[in-house]
């Protein structure tokens, strides 16, 4: 087993016996959808309209849950200076702890929406769209998380700076997830317009997120 | 006087210092010159007066993202040149571009209600200069969480040339998307598309604001690096405090 692939295995299988695991994730994703309805009242056309993007949200905040235990662990009992020493490149090794993370945290999400659709009146056509732009957007989320990580790994009190930090970056993500979700049922626009522009986001955060979060990784820990 | 020979922080006190009364002078004559002009200009026939909002909203947003571009550049001099001054510019930067930003949103705001009927869209411009604040704040938030200042230096860097992207963004939203937002009138192919009799007093404010800019950057360098000192000299007493 390659040291990378031995890498991976090991992150998946800690975040999932660790700290509630990957159904955390889901718990707190159901959480907040559930919360939708008691804020904006049970109109059930009007869940319809916004329950795309009801999911999204929760999709994204419950993302943004785990990332900073993404490196703290590592960083805390030493794990992160092997690493930063190891013989394979630091981005990859950071992308494969991403990896995982989106494995252990963005795929249950994906797989929690149709139930989640349900509680909000979505027809299959819009959860059938919500769950490819939830596949297609959750690794952007993972891998840009990835860099506010990096950034807040050797702080106490991270976590809230780590969502100020990214969360503006991923608000591109969430446009266009909900333009493609939307436009699966409704509207001008084709579905594929702006589906292809989240793949894109995805794509390039596969590549960003690992070197940005190498760079911060360096200067701050040498 | 090349940059590395500013590098030592008490000849760059030292050289501001004697610097700072003429680009004091400079911002001032500037803005008298500029203002006159603006209330010179002739009112436009469909806005009426509130066009002149524009001569106080366009500089603003233009030194908004001027101020992540000078942010940008510090930042590539702490990560790869690691030149001393170059973490002092981007902390004091981070204020001052934030609040300009500020301004931009909130004359655009002002000027919004009576020329579209509302105080806010959410269109693509409006949206990624939103986004611009929201990234000042985070990288302030940063500076201020980091305890170590070498270590929040290359923190805030690498976090401002991510943000970078936001820039030409910025720029582009307006021909990239079908936006409420005016289009580019100032600095595109063809020439401007403003009048002269607008155009300049614009362009004088411009400079007007660019020199207030560089004033207050060069005058917050030098508060950081007086509080550095100040930093270092409590330290240092506490240390030898802490022997005795």
């Amino acid at each position: 087993m390659s040291p990378l692939s031995a890498l991976l295995a090991r992150d998946v299988r800690l975040a999932v016996r660790l700290g509630g695991g990957a159904l955390i994730g889901v718990v707190f994703f159901l959480i907040v959808v559930t919360l939708v309805p008691f804020a904006v009242g049970p109109d059930l056309a009007l869940l319809a309209r916004i329950g795309p993007a009801m999911l999204w949200l929760g999709a994204l905040l419950a993302s943004l849950l785990g990332l900073d235990r993404l490196l703290a662990g590592d960083h805390e009992d030493g794990s992160l200076d092997l690493l930063l020493t190891g013989r394979s490149p630091l981005e990859l090794a950071l992308a494969m702890k991403a990896l995982a993370h989106w494995l252990t945290t963005g795929v249950p999400l994906v797989l929690a929406a149709p139930i989640l659709g349900i509680l909000l009146n979505l027809d299959p056509r819009s959860t059938g769209a919500v769950m490819m732009t939830l596949l297609a957007g959750t690794p952007a989320l993972t891998f840009i998380g990835l860099i506010g990580a990096a950034l807040t790994v050797a702080l106490r009190r991270g976590g809230l700076l780590l969502a100020v930090l990214i969360l503006p970056l991923t608000i591109p993500v969430l446009i266009f997830g909900v333009a493609a979700s939307t436009a699966a049922t409704a509207g001008t626009v084709p579905f594929r317009g702006p589906f292809i522009i989240l793949c894109a986001l995805s794509l390039l955060s596969l590549v960003l997120g690992p070197v940005a979060a190498a760079v911060a990784l360096r200067q701050g820990l040498d | 006087m090349s940059l590395i020979e500013l590098a030592t922080p008490s000849r760059f006190v030292a050289l501001s210092a004697r610097l700072m009364p003429w680009l004091i002078a400079a911002t001032a004559l500037a803005f008298v010159v500029g203002g006159i002009q603006a209330y010179l200009a002739p009112d436009d026939y469909q806005q009426g007066a509130t066009v002149k909002i524009m001569f106080i909203h366009v500089p603003a947003a233009w030194l908004g993202t001027f101020g992540w571009v000078v942010m940008s550049a510090a930042a590539l001099g702490t990560l790869v040149w690691r030149h001393p001054l170059a973490d002092v510019a981007a902390k004091a930067a981070a204020p001052i571009g934030a609040a300009f930003t500020l301004i931009c949103l909130l004359t655009g705001s002002l000027w919004g209600r009576p020329m579209w009927g509302t105080y806010w869209v959410w269109d693509a411009r409006l949206t990624s200069v939103l986004v611009l604040l929201l990234l000042y704040l985070a990288v302030i938030a940063l500076w201020h969480t980091v305890e170590d200042p070498t270590l929040a230096a290359r923190t805030a860097a690498v976090f401002t040339l991510v943000g970078a992207i936001n820039i030409p963004i910025i720029k582009f939203s307006v021909e990239w998307w079908n936006t409420l937002h005016q289009g580019a009138s100032i600095f595109r192919l063809g020439g401007s598309a403003i009048d002269p009799s607008i155009l300049l007093p614009l362009l004088s404010m411009l400079v007007a604001f660019t020199l207030l800019f560089l004033t207050l950057h060069l005058a917050a360098m030098r508060n950081e690096i007086l509080r550095r000192r100040l930093r270092t000299m409590l330290l240092m007493k506490a240390d030898a405090a802490a022997r005795a």
